[in-house]
């Protein structure tokens, strides 16, 4: 490696840089993945509409239509390979009147363009056939059967198990403070320390722009475009079956209805430009928004059962497509993704991992591993496995969050996975205990033992996520 | 399978009670299914006293109170699975548990007796704008980490909504050296009880805002503050009375739920006011041989009354295993007359939902809540268009839970009646 750290350096724990992380373990390259947080997934990537695009969006010859539509296709094997929720329940996007057909045609030739399989424009009525609860104003859809849901934390997390069991190294709570050319390669400069590799994968999400700029001629500007969201109870889960989309305005695909992969149904998002790159407030105005966009699309939503909301932060650049590829010398970017982000990634991540091992002339691995086991879901296993598995494992038998009712063996291992769990979130985003009805009030502190015992560390120590949550303040001292 | 007469559904105060109390009505064969490590449920968190009055005549803490029904199971020898969750109940009364000893585990009741309890309404339900940084506790959760596991959740504390058990947190929390700054409640009167807002606020002068909401929560990684105004009558947060509390907790104490996922799961209907089943005067669901009662059943204000209820429910359950089994000896009952009760005119709801006028007790009592503060109220009782009794109340508020006790006997003139209707009245 002439005397380098890494062959390649990535930067972003997201889900395309897992991608890219995961499928350049295929290649004999050492590689490392840097994330500033504690944890995989803790940035656009944990809070988004968590759906798999079919690909009609995005103009003809773009980027964004090239990597939705691959990644698209890509999303059903790697389903399985990896383990990971993820279900075609095709989407819809209605138009309210005669006016806006024309809208609703381009994004059908887009689609033709683009190579998206089996489009339809429908009639309200035939929509309202599929989907009862379709507002009675909706006078055209288009239906995308190959449209899809996601668990993006699952997605994200089972790459980075993925990666790491295949020899990637993640380096967590590391905070990338500048990328410099050094020696043919770069140098990174961290909260821990200088890495040298031949090779960095920019994707750092909304500060991608930052270090692009620190390297590239040719300058890139990333805005952080805030959405907000509401997430229903379950019992509203089959509100809608399809995900439901109104035809696309200045800020992206507007605000859609969707059931999740686990059974619940989501609202959002709104789309704000912010100054701030950490500005995930929610705002009532926004939330407000949400209410009166979606009432417009699905009739008698049922508000009161929002179990919470919360908001994420879509890296939107001025060019208004991804920017992917070999920006400078051994420098690739995976820059400006916001949606179709989640779509895209496995595509972004084959493509870049394929250009970077051509450049470095590096061989497959023999041993590459590709398939990842999830943590059993316990609660969805038939019962003769389940007892079984119990036998084997008792903490399997013992509930901790009542609501989705996950045991402790599934948050055992959580923590003890690689990358694991690390805090309160970090469990709650791989196995969903307290991400039910009652938001982790009765396992909580349940949840909190278990860290404590299986990290060895005390209870005032856990944290909700990252330096400065703990959930506990210890005696005396600041809190 | 192995087969139980009466299986109850959660070990806290109503599962506890209505087993001493269905083991007192002959039940044999009666075990008691808890998820958690202990019996006891929430009251092993409420070590405050207050418990008891009416039950035993003195003032307990909650877990004293709920050691003396311990201590009847234990007497009787009731047993106890602990660590068991059920997981599924169906209509034919087939109970799944899992536990780390037994695994997976299906049994047969004759009867059961639901005894989950409620859980609290989370930040979520609410919508507050903002961040979500840790610091945010439901008041429950609160109580748990400070009660029993002996850790601080807080130095500067708001809470938002006057429920009980925020309002008990107000006092803990002041108790253990934190600065409560202020309690928000969102409705023009507090949702808990008097002698909580005398004894937990006025005593240490914590101020209650009425008519009060958290409009926005700040803060990234722990809360440093939230933002409080005033609401109108429409409950909207009214612009410019905005007010920001600089704090690293917020306890909220919104409301609590009935815990029902396995009762809807059976089947049973519901009661969308009360969000518990619909039950008849013995406490028994439309799912026969399926009885409720305490806080999954409707929410209690005094655990006392929880008791009470879960006896009646015990008791129910032993009779109807009973009958199931002298069926073909002994002469049937009366055919009976079921007529519905009605809640009208700021009642919100009554539990029972029905009363068979001909098979009841001697005595009913229906409980019921109101649905806003009334000074100097009558609360009527009429059979059909009949005004049957009128008693004169001082106050009359949402906090506090109230009953009727009806009489088998003051049917009597009235055989065919079809609806009892219990409202409030100003004259």
């Amino acid at each position: 490696m002439n005397g380098m750290d890494y062959d390649v350096i990535v930067l972003g724990g997201g889900v395309t840089g897992c991608a890219a992380a995961r499928e350049l373990a295929r290649y004999q390259l050492k590689c490392c993945l840097m994330e500033r947080e504690e944890d995989v997934c803790s940035g656009t990537s944990k809070a988004n509409s968590a759906i798999v695009h079919a690909g009609y969006d995005a103009v003809p010859g773009s980027r964004k239509a090239r990597f939705n539509v691959e990644g698209n296709a890509m999303m059903g094997p790697l389903s399985e390979e990896l383990d990971f929720e993820f279900q075609r329940n095709g989407s819809m996007v209605l138009c309210f009147s005669k006016d806006e057909e024309g809208g609703l045609q381009t994004l059908y030739e887009r689609g033709q363009a683009n190579g998206v399989p089996d489009l339809r424009i429908l009639t309200g009525d035939e929509a309202r056939e599929r989907e009862p609860n379709l507002s009675d104003q909706v006078t055209a859809a288009l239906l995308a059967p190959s449209g899809g849901i996601v668990c993006p934390f699952g997605l994200t997390i089972a790459l980075a198990e993925n990666a790491c069991e295949n020899g990637v190294e993640f380096l967590l709570n590391t905070e990338v403070q500048a990328v410099e050319p050094a020696d043919g390669g770069y140098r990174v400069r961290t909260s821990r320390g200088d890495y040298t590799a031949r090779f960095v994968v920019n994707a750092a999400g909304v500060y991608a722009d930052v270090f692009h700029n620190m390297v590239c001629e040719d300058k890139i500007h990333i805005t952080a475009r805030k959405g907000d969201y509401c997430l229903l109870d379950k019992e509203a889960g089959g509100h809608v079956s399809h995900t439901i989309f109104q035809l696309p305005g200045k800020y992206g695909k507007g605000v859609l209805v969707s059931p999740t992969v686990h059974g619940n149904l989501l609202l959002g998002p709104t789309a704000v430009d912010v100054e701030d790159k950490e500005g995930t407030a929610t705002t009532a105005a926004e939330l407000a928004d949400v209410t009166a966009k979606t009432a417009m699309s699905v009739k008698n939503i049922p508000y009161n059962k929002v179990i919470t909301s919360f908001s994420g932060l879509r890296a939107h650049e001025d060019g208004d497509d991804f920017i992917i590829g070999e920006s400078a010398e051994g420098f690739f970017d995976a820059a400006g993704i916001e949606s179709p982000g989640l779509s895209s990634a496995p595509a972004i991540g084959a493509y870049l991992a394929e250009q970077i091992a051509a450049k470095a002339g590096a061989e497959k691995k023999p041993d590459f591993q590709p398939v990842r086991k999830g943590i059993p879901r316990v609660s969805q296993m038939d019962p003769e496995a389940r007892a079984a598995l119990i036998r084997q494992r008792p903490e399997y038998g013992t509930i901790i969050c009542r609501c989705e009712n996950i045991s402790e063996g599934e948050i055992v291992d959580a923590i003890r996975r690689r990358p694991g769990a690390v805090s309160l979130d970090g469990v709650k985003r791989r196995v969903r205990q307290g991400m039910g009805r009652c938001q982790a009030g009765f396992c909580m502190p349940r949840t909190m033992e278990i860290l404590s015992r299986e990290l060895g560390i005390p209870m005032e120590e856990i944290r909700k996520n990252g330096p400065g949550s703990e959930i506990l303040v210890k005696e005396g001292g600041e809190a | 399978m192995k087969t139980h007469d009466i299986v109850i559904i959660g070990g806290g105060p109503a599962g506890l009670a209505a087993a001493a109390a269905a083991r007192k009505a002959g039940a044999e064969d009666i075990l008691i299914l808890e998820r958690d490590q202990m019996l006891g449920g929430i009251l092993n968190q409420c070590i405050h006293n207050g418990f008891g009055l009416h039950t035993f005549k003195e003032e307990l803490t909650g877990p004293e109170y709920a050691s003396r029904f311990i201590r009847m199971v234990e007497e009787e020898q009731i047993p106890c699975r602990l660590n068991a969750m059920v997981v599924s109940i169906t209509k034919d009364k087939e109970i799944t548990y899992v536990s780390r000893e037994e695994g997976l585990v299906t049994i047969q009741a004759k009867a059961i007796v639901l005894a989950m309890g409620c859980r609290e309404r989370p930040r979520g339900a609410l919508n507050i704008p903002g961040y979500r940084p840790a610091g945010i506790f439901s008041a429950g959760t609160a109580q748990r980490l400070v009660n029993m596991e002996g850790y601080h959740v807080g130095r500067e504390v708001v809470i938002l909504g006057s429920g009980d058990i925020g309002l008990i947190m107000a006092r803990r929390m002041t108790l253990e050296g934190a600065k409560v700054k202020v309690v928000a409640e969102l409705m023009p009167y507090s949702g808990g009880l008097k002698r909580n807002i005398v004894q937990c606020l006025d005593d240490y002068g914590i101020p209650l805002k009425l008519s009060h909401t958290v409009v926005e929560i700040h803060g990234r990684r722990r809360v440093e503050g939230v933002t409080l105004a005033q609401v109108g009558p429409d409950r909207k947060p009214i612009p410019g009375t905005e007010e920001y509390y600089s704090c690293d907790t917020l306890l909220l104490s919104v409301g609590l739920i009935p815990e029902n996922e396995l009762t809807r799961g059976m089947g049973a209907s519901m009661n969308p006011v009360t969000s518990g089943p619909r039950v008849n005067d013995r406490l028994e669901t439309d799912v026969e041989g399926v009885f409720a009662c305490g806080n999954v059943l409707h929410v209690h204000d005094l655990v006392d009354f929880v008791s009470e209820e879960a006896a009646l429910a015990g008791e129910s359950a032993a009779a109807f295993v009973k009958a199931q089994e002298e069926a073909g000896k002994a002469a049937a009952e009366p055919e009976g007359h079921a007529v519905c009760l009605q809640a009208e005119n700021g009642v919100r709801y009554t539990v029972p939902q029905t009363l068979d006028i001909r098979n009841m007790r001697d005595t009913v009592t229906v409980r019921f809540r109101v649905g806003d503060v009334f000074k100097d109220r009558y609360v009527a009782v009429y059979y059909d268009d009949q005004l049957i009794s009128r008693r004169k109340k001082k106050v009359l508020a949402p906090g506090e839970m109230e009953q009727v006790v009806l009489k088998k006997e003051s049917f009597l003139p009235y055989p065919d009646v079809k609806k009892i209707t219990i409202r409030t009245e100003v004259e």
